[in-house]
């Protein structure tokens, strides 16, 4: 393996160098495999509650990282494998959806809407989107890692995590599209745009929690994935996309507060579209909704992933 | 034939680095799982069976108190009726099923061939799939693009390897299968019902490969129903029945036993591989 180098043998000047270079690298790679073999020891014993040991799951997932990125590549190039246009449906689906919801929207609002309000359906269109595509992708996910999940040991956890960065990698195509519609809006640029940030990170948060929860459900009842599209649909009209929240009548309030996903995507909207700083207890509001879907998700997925394998 | 596989195994044993005696040291174990009897669960019938208050959900003891150590470098075949518990065996000791009670320890880097399980996606080529299978298992991505010229080379699939893997045929997938669990470099290989994939010449090409690995002091444990190939390979043998051992012996022994328990005698059709 770290076999001899034959360059060592002979000290020429200028190959000294290199040849250090590639001393140091065979002693890392030695390194690196002296570490696999001390983690190669396993032993298996019942769990005294339904979860493993939390600290090894994360640290194989960890190591296991790039499984994950590889299959929601793989996934990505599949999906739009067969058609004409590829990877152009990246970006043309979720224009044409925000076109079809706006001319819907300003049909019902008799025109009243102009192009800030068509930034805002975009934006919040494409965030909600995010959520959206991790849910649905999460779904299959385990019933459709069947033979993997019979014949390999890993952290069960990536498939559903893979899903929701399928939907990442399919969100951030829409980011250009929507700067392109920020600046034709003509709204304001500035540091507070930076906000978006976090927001995003938690709607990822919530969206893996989402996902976890989603696919271990799927394994128990496989038509879930059949409610799924109604369910989200309504979940769409009950959230801050298709309008303002402000514009929201009195009586529909409740719904809109029950609603996971109002405050992030609210806030989105205000600090992108409006040009203000969010509400922080909005924001202390959208983190806990999302921390709690996600161990929520988790605990749920990891605790009953060890049966998945009689399952499928 | 089996004394030569022992010697071998005494030979190599001294070479091996590990610290700890066994390969695989399983301790009392027992697994139980619940399942459903249902093709495809659906809430739909779930809520329908509700108000029946009927339930479809049902305990299978696939193991009960199982023990047993395997020495690194022995080749173990492992036999039994369809339902004895070879499989959840073989899945335990994967990592894949839970032990319910006892324990399983195993020392060294395992590679699986337990579900013909590169092509979970058929969708994709081949070379996706092992790409995939490999990183799920915790290879890296250097190792994998190490490997990954031999096992193409080994499985012989030519440009099948970029073509999705719903083009392939039966013994193809079979062929890529076995070629990526015994190329991973296992200390330990498990196969369940997989000696018999591809034609006669990819089939004596396996047989071949096993039998290097045995070399190499791989430790490989075998689950099949040909018993004349667990007979040439193993240097022994366990006969599972019910979740429980019944037999631990050399080959010859345990597979005269066996043959005699199913009262179909040691006839050609009976040890060969089906």
């Amino acid at each position: 393996m770290e076999a001899q180098n034959p360059s060592a043998m002979q000290p020429h000047p200028e190959q000294a160098e290199v040849t250090a270079q590639l001393e140091t690298k065979s002693k890392q790679q030695h390194l690196v495999r002296q570490d696999e073999f001390a983690s190669e020891r396993h032993v298996y014993e019942p769990h005294p509650i339904g979860l493993p040991p939390l600290d090894s799951y994360v640290r194989e997932l960890w190591r296991r990282r790039q499984f994950a990125f590889e299959l929601a590549r793989t996934n990505l190039r599949a999906q739009h494998f067969n058609t004409v246009l590829g990877q152009l449906w990246l970006v043309l689906n979720p224009l044409l959806l925000t076109f079809i919801y706006f001319v819907l929207v300003d049909i019902v609002g008799r025109g009243s809407r102009g192009s800030t309000f068509l930034a805002h359906l975009m934006l919040c269109l494409f965030a909600f989107r995010l959520v959206s595509t991790s849910i649905t992708e999460g779904a299959g996910s385990v019933v459709g890692g069947g033979k993997l999940i019979l014949n390999v040991a890993f952290p069960r956890a990536l498939l559903p995590l893979a899903a929701v960065i399928t939907a990442f990698m399919t969100f951030l195509p829409t980011l250009g599209v929507y700067a392109v519609m920020h600046a034709i809006a003509g709204l304001p640029v500035g540091l507070h745009l930076l906000w978006a940030i976090p927001i995003v990170v938690l709607l990822l948060v919530f969206a893996s929690g989402g996902a976890m929860l989603i696919a271990a459900v799927q394994v128990y009842f496989r038509d879930v994935r059949s409610f799924l599209p109604y369910f989200l649909r309504i979940w769409l009209y009950a959230s801050p996309v298709l309008y303002y929240v402000h514009e929201v009548p009195h009586k529909f309030k409740p719904i809109i507060d029950a609603n996971p996903l109002y405050p992030l995507l609210g806030e989105l909207s205000e600090v992108v579209n409006r040009g203000q700083n969010p509400n922080p207890k909005l924001l202390a509001v959208g983190l806990a909704w999302a921390l709690g879907a996600f161990v929520l998700g988790a605990f749920f997925f990891v605790s009953r992933e060890r049966e998945f394998a009689v399952r499928l | 034939m089996l004394s030569a596989s022992r010697n071998r195994a005494l030979a190599v044993g001294g070479e091996a680095h590990w610290s700890t005696d066994s390969a695989v040291r399983v301790d009392d174990l027992s697994v139980t799982y619940r399942t459903t009897l249902e093709k495809k669960p659906t809430l739909k019938s779930t809520l329908v069976r509700l108000g029946r208050r009927e339930r479809i959900v049902r305990q299978i003891e696939a193991l009960r108190g199982v023990s047993f150590a395997v020495p690194h470098g022995t080749v173990i075949g492992i036999v039994g009726v369809n339902g004895a518990g070879k499989s959840t065996l073989m899945r335990t000791i994967a990592g894949i099923l839970p032990p319910t009670a006892g324990r399983v320890e195993v020392n060294g880097r395992v590679s699986t061939l337990l579900a013909l399980g590169v092509g979970f996606n058929s969708a994709l080529s081949g070379r996706e799939n092992v790409i995939l299978g490999g990183l799920a298992a915790g290879l890296t991505r250097d190792q994998l693009a190490e490997k990954y010229d031999e096992i193409a080379e080994f499985a012989e699939l030519g440009d099948f390897m970029d073509m999705p893997m719903r083009t392939y045929s039966s013994g193809m997938y079979g062929r890529l299968a076995f070629s990526v669990a015994v190329n991973m470099e296992p200390d330990i290989l498990l196969i369940d019902e997989a000696l018999s994939v591809g034609d006669a010449r990819f089939k004596q090409k396996s047989f071949d490969k096993m039998r290097e690995l045995c070399a190499e002091a791989r430790t490989i444990l075998i689950v099949s129903h040909a018993l004349r190939s667990i007979g040439e390979l193993c240097s022994e043998v366990i006969w599972l029945q019910n979740g429980r051992i019944e037999m631990r012996d050399e080959p010859a022994a345990v597979i005269g036993a066996y043959t005699r328990f199913l009262g179909v005698g040691q006839s050609d059709v009976a040890l060969e591989d089906l």
